[in-house]
């Protein structure tokens, strides 16, 4: 079953054309890999489908995006609402500068729990679900930012699962990070892909290959070639694909 | 040849540094030296806590401009400090790019605005409706406030915007992204990252309230005594030294350098806490990593 469906889309900053005639479909709690060199549009892609390239004032696009058969581009759509189904992991972690519980408490309490228990429990739940309990239990309310660069971003997973999202976008997690926390965070993602449908920005093809079902490779804001990660990587249909998959360039 | 250069640059800046520290201690020291006979021959409680100043009679107490200066300062961080974080919340965030390029530049320039001028303002304009609202002569505690309130609202408010504008974009993001509102990311996110420069802002505030003197004497009415409201006149430190210092002689002149010991006290005291408070919050919120 496709969770996301992109029909068409093509997206300008002014005049500048980032994705041009993009199509992909996403398949429902599974891992979708997103490669390709930097600058090809991959965030920009990502960033469409929670809406956070509203935020930048001259974002402009054609086409369609589909979630759930819904088009979340729609005047009708909450964006508030969508962003809490469709949560996104940053490259840099960017935990708040507050408490490690308030940080995962935040999301909630936002969205009106108030209930101490309730959040207690949530909280922890969330937390080891990010596999970062054993290390924060005894100091919750200690600041998040005394904690370590893997820690930060698994607390930022976290937080974001804390409001049980159903699609979650991660853009490049694991590039600030060294590659222990890699493993974990990787690890991580195969835990949660059973119940969250994944899209993953990396330019690691290992871990393309290691966490990811499905990939699309994007080039110059197009997509060369999407389909399964086995494929992609094994016999890829397109030279260019197969020239970025071995490094010849990129 | 460049290490010499190098030695010379910095053997420069050292005298320079110096050289700043020494004329301050000067002042200082000048001050002291004026000041200190009047607290010995009349007592330092009796000049620190005293009720009267009648120079006439030998009588100098300085408590009533004590109060009298804390009062007007306090009561014009209160009306200040609420006005000039939302004003600073509403440009940081929520003007249009246009309406803000106008209202930053007006808002910095009016910080340069001489005080001479605001003190004009409120005597002309503001004594008058104050005499016509509230009844009195229309020198009061309250008009001295008002008139600085829009003193420091410039500072305020452009320190504040400065905190809340460089508060990292990731916040904002992150708080974005697990779907809240952008009111609840400038509430939960956004002003608490930014309290130690909001805390800037109003220490700055303060200063330069507490060490105003043209403008207040304008308009507060100058009379020593202990308000017993608002629309009482009132007589700040900083007045009693500019309206007295030209016909005072002896004792007389020593007390009113000695009532700039006292100011300068306040003033310290009043930064240390200002101070104690932003450290503190800055560790509080950082884990002292901010």
């Amino acid at each position: 079953m496709d969770r996301i469906e992109v029909q068409d889309l093509n997206v300008y900053f002014d005049d500048l054309h980032v994705l041009k005639d993009v199509n992909l479909n996403i398949k429902n709690n599974m891992v979708t890999a997103l490669i390709g060199p930097s600058g090809c549009g991959k965030s920009t892609f990502i960033r469409t489908l929670n809406r956070m390239n509203d935020l930048i004032d001259t974002f402009h696009k054609t086409g369609t995006v589909l979630l759930d058969e819904e088009d979340i581009y729609d005047p009708k759509v909450d964006v508030v609402d969508l962003r809490k189904r469709v949560g996104m992991v940053f490259q840099k972690p960017n935990p708040f500068p507050k408490s490690i519980f308030d940080n995962v408490a935040y999301g909630l309490q936002i969205h009106g729990i108030t209930d101490k228990r309730m959040l207690k429990e949530k909280v922890e739940e969330s937390l080891k679900a990010a596999a970062l309990w054993d290390e924060v239990k005894n100091k919750l309310d200690k600041s998040a930012m005394g904690l370590s660069g893997g820690q930060q971003q698994r607390l930022c997973i976290a937080r974001t699962i804390a409001v049980e999202p159903e699609v979650i976008l991660m853009d490049e997690p694991c590039s600030a990070l060294d590659p222990i926390s890699t493993t974990k965070i990787e690890d991580l993602i195969h835990r949660l892909k059973r119940d969250y449908t994944i899209i993953i920005v990396t330019h690691n093809m290992q871990q393309a290959t290691r966490v990811s079902k499905c990939t699309a490779f994007f080039l110059n804001g197009e997509i060369i070639e999407s389909g399964s990660t086995d494929k992609i990587f094994i016999e890829p249909c397109d030279q260019r694909t197969e020239d970025y998959i071995t490094g010849r360039f990129g | 040849m460049s290490k010499t250069n190098e030695s010379l640059v910095e053997k420069g800046l050292l005298i320079t540094a110096i050289s700043s520290i020494i004329l301050i201690a000067l002042i200082i020291l000048f001050i002291f030296w004026e000041g200190i006979p009047a607290m010995q021959s009349y007592g330092f409680f009796n000049f620190v806590f005293g009720m009267d100043w009648s120079p006439s009679d030998n009588q100098y107490g300085v408590f009533p401009m004590i109060i009298g200066s804390l009062a007007i300062t306090g009561l014009s961080l209160l009306m200040a400090v609420p006005l000039g974080i939302s004003c600073a919340i509403f440009l940081a965030e929520i003007a249009p790019n246009s309406m803000r390029q106008i209202l930053r530049p007006t808002i910095q320039t009016l910080a340069g605005i001489p005080s001479v001028v605001y003190g004009f303002f409120g005597l002309i304009i503001l004594v008058p409706f104050m005499r016509v609202q509230f009844g009195g002569t229309g020198f009061s505690m309250l008009t001295a406030s008002i008139v600085l309130t829009v003193m420091i609202l410039p500072i305020i408010v452009s320190v504040s915007e400065d905190a809340i504008r460089s508060v990292p974009y990731e916040y904002k993001e992150a708080s974005l992204a697990l779907g809240s509102t952008h009111w609840q990311t400038i509430k939960n996110v956004l002003f608490p990252a930014a309290i130690p420069g909001i805390i800037t802002s109003v220490i700055l505030g303060m200063g330069r309230a507490i060490g105003e003197t043209l403008a207040i004497i304008m308009v507060a009415g100058n009379v020593v005594q202990i308000p017993g409201s608002i629309f009482d006149p009132v007589r700040a430190l900083t007045s009693n030294i500019a309206i007295e210092m030209g016909y005072a002689t002896g004792i007389h002149y020593n007390a009113l350098f000695a009532t700039g010991i006292v100011l300068m006290a306040m003033i310290i005291i009043l930064l240390v806490i200002a101070n104690y408070l932003h450290y503190k919050k800055k560790v509080t919120i950082g884990g002292g990593y901010l």
